[in-house]
């Protein structure tokens, strides 16, 4: 049986490496020196990273004094975070509140919860409309009523499971009106639709290597300037004492370096991802006429939707069956989310627009990345209706099986 | 054929699948996600459906080269495995949760879904044959190796599900062979315990797990002439046949240990008495299915010598059993010449004719000749 993907459309979950990131990494994996050393292993090192931070800076439309490595989307989610919320209640004890959508990324999420069960902090939930994106006016009113004791708010620049990419600077306007710092998770939407930190209004943004074709392990967070942070991870004092632990310099040159390669064709290829993304949606909901887009159709590309993001709700079947099926002829899909043993969760990004659990549990996303052509869709709209059909008869999981036993009446 | 392997995490599912990948067939890697709460770790042998066993099952299907997913059945599971343990405790029987999972789950939710997949059979690594008889049809039948033999927590699967049903280690001589076996062919899960007790009671502690779900109050326990002996914390916590915990402070008259007779949810009661009453002649059962084509004295309605096993590790009996029909619903009316001990209303009777599973019934009643329960008011 078929066990790597001939078709592989998970691009949003990672991607395979950028040759000029691989040609980086590889020149400097021979290289000794910790950039923290003072003799000329050690300036040479600092060398390489002081470059990546000015390269992904400039990327970011940030100042490379704002950029903080880490490991990865999910640790700069935790700092900036985390780190907010503890220098804002330390200078104003009573503002514990959190702006938080129900769409955002469990590295949000689960880092919200945390500081409402040990920190307590409370949560303000701002809602979505049925595509997936923020109620600005909503969102308004809640921090009108409440801003005395809001410490900070959190809205993600594009959603990972539906596309939908979010109202950043209106929301910050409405925040900045009573100093109340944003922290934007803009993992998938860095170096895939333009991200400028400058003018974002935002805090803090978080970013991640390996979704742009740079390795796995680092990422970043860009922290304003005139921002202060109560830093998570204690040590050294490296990146200006907010993020301890020696700098890997390896990764940051091959992050810097598919940052920059991407970057270049970033409009040439938004344009040929979302004209494919298209081609796709229309030939899907012709297919399969029970097919329901999931966020905002955005056929000219106008900003709406991420340009290779395709979520599609197929009634009635279990996303799993639908992943199974798909895998076992070589396409790679995804429900969205799993736990980290692996089971299928009903989506909570779709009970976040209105969805009922039953059929958040019925969801496949396509994501399209850089290697993705006209014929890899062929395949997959070739295969999906069968494969719907297919899925549809082995029913959802929580429906009792139609084969008989002494229980259900069995017969001979 | 396309073969649907369910691993458990453990040796023997490993072993059954790699047996399937040898024997030809194109075989997916399928682990089931039974607990509403999955990613949690195990703790000593229990448990199920922990992040060991899944990670277990998906580096022995990597090992074998078999595609891997999880299915989750948590919701159905909950339902027809965990909340019917629940009822039929609370109705003062005794079930078996892992025969109402292979009916329920593994051979009727997983297999229509294989099935409706493109899947031909379920693969486990049960210990029981499925021969064919001339025409073709299945018999579920006794494993080569009897001490492991699982053919009585089978005993429920009907035609239907047996012609879907593949079991590698039928003919396994010991399960000393099948770790050797795993540990030969690089499985890691050679030497990992087996699993013992209930999955979805993780300390073991089932009364402990049923006080927690249902409602209980102090009632009488009473001896087998309805003499009040003592009080009990809620009837439905015991077991017929249980011995242990009765907290009984006078002795018997003849000095010997007293046994739980009876339970008996609506009066709140609990009837102990010696062992020799714990015996029972006749076993009626209903909730009846056969295990293939059923034997002609089934449809006559004529009586047939037959072995009858009420437990998974129990001794079969030499039984005489015949089909009573009547209006709405039949009866599986079984004798036991040299009765049986520690019979409970809710345990499922497998009947056997030699290595062959007839079928099975749940027990409704259970009679004794030498004790007659409905005078104790």
């Amino acid at each position: 049986m078929m066990n790597n993907s001939a078709v592989y459309l998970d691009h949003a979950a990672t991607t395979d490496l950028n040759p000029a990131a691989l040609s980086a990494m590889t020149e400097q994996f021979s290289q000794t020196g910790n950039p923290s050393s003072l003799h000329g292993a050690g300036r040479r090192a600092n060398r390489v990273v002081d470059e990546a931070r000015t390269a992904i800076a400039k990327v970011a439309g940030a100042h490379p004094t704002e950029l903080i490595f880490t490991s990865g989307g999910t640790e700069s989610d935790n700092l900036a975070l985390k780190g907010l919320f503890w220098n804002r209640t330390e200078k104003n004890p009573l503002a514990r509140s959190i702006l938080v959508a129900g769409i955002e990324h469990h590295a949000v999420l689960d880092t919200v919860s945390w500081l409402e069960a040990h920190e307590d902090a409370t949560v303000l939930w701002m809602p979505v409309d049925a595509d997936g994106v923020l109620d600005l006016q909503a969102a308004k009113e809640l921090i009108e009523e409440h801003h005395e004791r809001i410490a900070l708010g959190t809205i993600m620049w594009a959603n990972n499971e539906v596309g939908a990419i979010q109202p950043v600077v209106a929301f910050t306007k409405l925040a900045a009106k009573y100093g109340i710092p944003v922290h934007s998770d803009a993992v998938q939407a860095f170096d895939s639709v333009p991200t400028n930190f400058a003018t974002s209004g935002l805090a803090t943004m978080a970013v991640s290597a390996h979704k742009i074709g740079g390795p796995v392990g680092i990422g970043a967070l860009f922290v304003r300037r005139d921002v202060v942070l109560m830093p998570v991870q204690h040590g050294g004092g490296h990146e200006r004492k907010l993020r301890s632990g020696t700098l890997n310099a390896v990764a940051a040159a091959g992050f810097a370096a598919a940052a920059t390669a991407v970057h270049g064709t970033l409009v040439a290829e938004s344009a040929r991802l979302s004209e494919l993304r298209e081609y796709a949606v229309q030939n899907i909901t012709r297919l399969v006429p029970d097919a329901v887009l999931n966020g905002p159709r955005d056929e000219d590309n106008a900003g709406l939707r991420l340009p290779g993001n395709l979520h599609f709700t197929f009634p009635e079947c279990e996303g799993d069956s639908l992943l199974f099926l798909l895998d076992m002829v070589g396409i790679a899909s995804s429900t969205g989310s799993a736990c980290t043993a692996g089971v299928p969760q009903p989506s909570h990004v779709l009970v976040a627009m209105g969805r009922d659990a039953r059929s958040a549990r019925s969801v496949q996303r396509f994501t399209l990345g850089h290697r993705t052509t006209h014929e890899d869709v062929d395949i997959l709209l070739e295969a999906l209706p069968d494969a719907y059909q297919r899925a549809k008869k082995a029913g959802m999981a929580a429906d009792e099986s139609s084969i008989h036993t002494a229980g259900t009446g069995f017969t001979r | 054929m396309k073969v649907l392997a369910a691993m458990s995490g453990g040796v023997d599912s490993a072993v059954a699948a790699a047996r399937a990948v040898e024997a030809g067939h194109d075989v997916v890697g399928v682990h089931l996600a039974l607990s509403r709460m999955p990613g949690t770790l195990r703790t000593g042998s229990r448990g199920c459906c922990t992040l060991e066993d899944s990670n277990d099952a998906w580096r022995a299907c990597d090992k074998l080269g078999i595609p891997y997913y999880v299915w989750d059945f948590s919701d159905r599971f909950a339902e027809d495995v965990v909340q019917d343990f629940v009822d039929e405790y609370e109705a003062g029987r005794t079930p078996n949760p892992c025969m109402r999972c292979n009916e329920k789950i593994k051979f009727a939710a997983l297999l229509e879904k294989a099935l409706a997949l493109g899947f031909d059979a379920v693969c486990t690594g049960h210990y029981a044959k499925v021969l064919r008889d001339t025409e073709g049809n299945p018999e579920l039948h006794r494993a080569a190796d009897w001490a492991k033999d699982q053919s009585y927590v089978l005993g429920v699967l009907t035609r239907e599900q047996l012609d879907h049903c593949m079991f590698p280690l039928a003919e396994t001589p010991s399960k000393a062979e099948v770790r050797a076996e795993a540990a030969a062919r690089g499985l890691t899960v050679a030497n990992k315990p087996d699993s013992y007790d209930i999955c979805f009671i993780p300390d073991g502690d089932t009364r402990g797990w049923l006080a927690e779900r249902i409602d209980m109050k102090p009632g009488e326990i009473v001896d087998q002439d309805g003499n009040q002996l003592g009080e009990h914390g809620g009837a439905q916590a015991f077991t017929v046949g249980q011995r242990k915990g009765l907290r009984l402070g006078r002795p018997a008259a003849d000095g010997k240990p007293r046994f739980v007779l009876e339970i008996r949810p609506k009066d709140n009661k609990v009837i102990v008495g010696p062992e020799a009453l714990l015996s029972v002649d006749e076993l009626r059962g209903i909730r009846i299915s056969w295990a293939g084509v059923p034997i002609p004295e089934i449809i006559t309605g004529e009586e047939f010598d037959c072995m009858v096993q009420v437990r998974a590790h129990g001794d079969p009996v030499d039984a005489k059993a015949r089909m009573e029909r009547s209006e709405g619903s039949d009866v599986l009316v079984v004798q036991l010449p040299e009765g049986m001990r520690g019979v409970a209303p809710g345990q499922t009777m497998v009947v056997y004719q030699g290595t062959r599973v007839l079928g099975q019934a749940t027990i409704d009643k259970a009679r004794s000749t030498s004790w007659d329960s409905s005078k104790v008011s």
